[in-house]
């Protein structure tokens, strides 16, 4: 294919070649950004989170009185182990993505305590006994609790448990103790201190805002039913959970009826904790499409004037024996030189996007691999958008270079 | 004259269909899509209190001895500084406020215990924030001061727990006290819930949360923390309370004091103050340091704590760059529209039309593509604000376009589709009037 007549004619056309290369270069780099913005989400959106999600039910239990405590949460617990399906059933202080944080920091000298300088923050979990079953943690080193450990954890009004062991997620054990097994160390916090027993598989923070390094720092502790929590997790049979839970509710409101008692299933927490962040990921993929759009439509507009405007020196060319292929080709590598330009220019800028939402919105660089992304989608719209218009240039017939111009 | 241009325009409009649809369809979208977010942005970053923001103030001192001045203070007061700065009456008005959930019911109504946010604040807290009663109206000063067991409610709770109805003189249970309503609110939404916001330096943004309703319930200020005490949250503390949720001597911060102040010279009056206060209560020992006391504005304490989230503002950065895209499709379009009639306008210009005329009746064509496409753009606007109510932030049912965004929706499309048909309308008027005539 020959370009030089090309380059000729587009420099002769210069203000519409112009446009059609800012309009690309412009969806190009927006287009980079966009599909590096929605990835960033969807992958915040499934973040993993060691716990059984698919069977967890989760019900909060709110006003009741904390002095009766110790007599009412194993009579709700027994009450809800009775309901059919239910393999599982425990307290907690909290469950991931709940947004209700219950956070301490902790040192790893005797003398630290929660203000100390040099001191890591985690969120705990206060597990009732069967917590770690209800909640289907995975034990990845060491032990769980056992009942005695239970028994011992004492709460009352304090803001941290009265036993001295502890379970930490795989992340947390890595930080604070790199290239050791976490096992047997200790976590102070001046008067409290607790020995790791066991290590278990990654589980987010109750809240954390959005991905950082630091959202799966998590220890569990074990308590007593003297503690006065209020979310209790149940868990069946994925397919049973949405009975579980009305009949869960309906039996915790109906044994406490002075308090409130409210339940959703966990994969409604997760979902209703990144609603937020999956509505804007939405939000961008229908931004990128309908721009997409539009600029195909440009492309498509433009095009076909240009065809129409040379009507009689297509024909002239089909008339000295240029074939229907060789006119498609013409139009197809001009959209291609043009494109080619626009993703040029579109790489520049986005890049300088990317700078700009480093700088203003704390995004990090954009890996080099979502440029050619945009790249391909544009040389791709530009191709199918020129195809129409070319295919009706290919279709002049020689005849029309013999009529008056 | 204009007549003239406007009935060509119309009827070259109708000559190539296909062309015009595209040029209104690529300014409806690209308007639609940038009033959406601009409307977002125009109701989020807008004034809470338009005509009495410019007089409220935000106080702050640093209680908190392992700080030093070089950093700012907590978002919040603790218990101590607010209620001696408030007790000190030196603004023209006054209101203390914490926040804090309960557990509630009313004994009339026969529904079932519900969980309810509650504010705790002072008398002048209604007629500072210009709160809108619809029945009753709010307690008085000398309540606060006797701890008097009265609240008011919003108008969302009165319609759950009496169905709409007059409630003032009826008996709500808060925890385990009984109060007696004395005021229900019309509906009133501050957007943001501006006296509520804080710690926005630390949220990345994500500060959707802001915008949330007012409280359920809202009692004197020393009621709330007879009522509630127990079960009110810090915003920080730097040492482990004795007793957690009541906060009255911890070493916390959870109370805020809004004041009022009408007139530089009392602002910088009570500038001074708010220094010397933390000054005298260094020298006291209690502070370590007074150098970082703070007296801000709403709309400054808003725009330091960067109120409108960061997705919505990258929203409006996204809607602009489309609205480029739409540009330039409207201008190539626009080229090949005039250019196609190069014929027509040779005429007209063989004829005696100036440039300036051709220039003008292209400029009309375009403009008239621009309020078809304003149309299109407004019904856009609409589809796409219904979106942003279905979405879950708390700000979602907030959303409506009001008139002047519906009027800048059209001045948007035409001055959009004006700029577009510059060029294209300056190439036209410039064609040499018998290259034209001879291609006829």
């Amino acid at each position: 294919m020959e370009i030089r007549p090309i380059l000729a004619t587009l420099r002769k056309h210069r203000i519409p070649a112009l446009l059609i290369v800012l309009e690309i270069a412009l969806a190009c780099a927006v287009l980079c950004n966009a599909v590096f913005m929605i990835s960033r989400r969807v992958s915040n959106i499934h973040l993993f989170n060691g716990i059984d999600e698919r069977g967890l039910v989760v019900v909060n239990l709110n006003g009741t009185d904390p002095k009766r405590a110790s007599s009412e949460i194993p009579r709700n617990l027994a009450a809800l182990r009775g309901i059919a399906g239910v393999q599982a059933a425990a307290i907690t202080s909290s469950v991931p993505l709940s947004t209700n944080n219950w956070g301490w920091s902790f040192g790893l000298t005797p003398e630290a305590n929660v203000s100390s300088h040099n001191t890591t923050n985690v969120s705990l979990y206060m597990l009732g006994e069967g917590g770690d079953r209800a909640l289907g943690l995975q034990l990845r080193e060491g032990r769980l609790f056992g009942p005695g450990e239970y028994a011992a954890g004492a709460l009352g009004d304090a803001a941290l448990p009265q036993g001295h062991v502890t379970v930490l997620t795989e992340s947390l054990a890595r930080r604070l103790w790199p290239g050791q097994s976490a096992l047997g160390k200790t976590l102070y916090s001046r008067p409290y201190y607790y020995t790791v027993v066991g290590v278990a598989a990654d589980v987010l923070r109750p809240y954390f805002g959005t991905w950082n390094p630091k959202m799966y720092d998590v220890a569990y502790f074990p308590v007593n039913y003297d503690a006065p929590l209020g979310t209790y997790v149940l868990r069946s049979a994925p397919q049973e959970r949405d009975r579980v839970l009305r009949e869960a509710v309906d039996k915790l409101q109906a044994l406490n009826p002075a308090a409130v008692a409210k339940g959703s299933t966990y994969a409604d927490v997760r979902a209703k904790y990144f609603a937020d962040t999956s509505s804007m990921a939405w939000m961008l993929v229908l931004v990128c499409v309908v721009m997409l759009a539009v600029t195909a439509l440009g492309i498509v507009g433009l095009s076909s004037f240009w065809v129409a405007q040379r009507r009689r020196t297509i024909g002239i060319r089909r008339a000295m024996g240029a074939t229907r292929g060789a006119i498609l080709r013409y139009f197809q590598t001009e959209n291609f030189l043009l494109a080619t330009l626009g993703i040029v220019l579109g790489m520049v800028l986005a890049y300088g996007i990317n700078l700009f939402l480093m700088k203003h919105y704390e995004l990090p660089r954009m890996p080099a691999a979502y440029f050619p992304v945009g790249a391909v989608t544009l040389w791709l719209i530009g191709q199918l958008a020129v195809l129409g218009p070319a295919l009706r240039a290919a279709a002049v017939p020689p005849v029309v270079a013999t009529r008056a111009a | 004259m204009f007549g003239y241009y406007l009935d060509l325009a119309l009827r070259s409009l109708k000559r190539n269909r296909a062309l015009t649809a595209l040029m209104v369809l690529a300014i409806a979208v690209g308007i639609g899509a940038s009033m959406t977010t601009l409307t977002v942005m125009h109701l989020l970053s807008g004034d809470p209190l338009p005509g009495r923001s410019q007089r409220l103030f935000y106080p702050l001192v640093d209680p908190d001895p392992t700080r030093k001045d070089d950093r700012e203070p907590y978002d919040v007061m603790d218990y101590r500084s607010a209620v001696d700065l408030w007790s000190a009456h030196r603004a023209d008005r006054q209101a203390l406020i914490v926040q804090s959930d309960l557990k509630s019911s009313a004994p009339s109504s026969g529904l079932p215990a519900v969980k309810l946010t509650m504010l705790s604040t002072t008398a002048d807290f209604f007629p500072m924030f210009g709160v809108p009663f619809q029945y009753g109206g709010p307690w008085r000063a000398k309540d606060d001061a006797a701890r008097a067991r009265v609240a008011v409610i919003s108008s969302d709770l009165n319609d759950k727990l009496f169905g709409g109805a007059d409630s003032v003189g009826r008996v709500l249970r808060l925890r385990d006290s009984d109060v007696r309503i004395v005021g229900v609110l019309k509906p009133w939404r501050p957007s943001p819930l501006f006296y509520d916001v804080a710690g926005g330096r630390f949220s990345n943004g994500q500060t959707a949360d802001f915008y949330g309703k007012p409280e359920d319930v809202i009692t004197p200020f020393f009621t709330g923390l007879d009522i509630n005490d127990g079960h009110f949250q810090q915003f920080t503390c730097w040492h482990i309370p004795d007793t957690p949720g009541h906060l009255q001597n911890a070493p916390c911060v959870w109370v805020r004091l809004w004041v009022e102040l009408d007139g530089a010279g009392k602002v910088a009056a009570y500038r001074r103050f708010v220094a010397d206060y933390a000054a005298q209560q260094m020298a006291l020992g209690r502070f370590s340091h007074a150098g970082n006391a703070r007296l801000r504005s709403l709309m400054e304490w808003l725009d330091y704590n960067g109120v409108v989230p960061s997705d919505v503002r990258l929203q409006t950065w996204l809607a602009f760059a489309f609205l480029i895209i739409c540009l330039f499709n409207t201008v190539g379009l626009l080229l090949a529209k005039f250019m196609r009639r190069s014929g027509e306008i040779g005429v007209r210009r063989a004829l005696g039309a100036t440039r300036g005329a051709v220039f003008a009746q292209c400029l009309v064509e375009a403009g008239l593509i621009g309020l078809l496409g304003g149309i299109g753009g407004w019904l856009l606007t609409l589809a796409g604000l219904w979106l942003v109510r279905r979405q879950p932030a708390a700000y979602a049912d907030m959303m409506h376009l009001d008139l002047p965004m519906f009027l800048l929706t059209f001045v948007a499309a035409v001055a959009t589709s004006v700029l577009a048909g510059l060029l294209p309308a300056a190439r036209a008027s410039r064609l040499a009037p018998a290259l034209q005539l001879k291609t006829l």
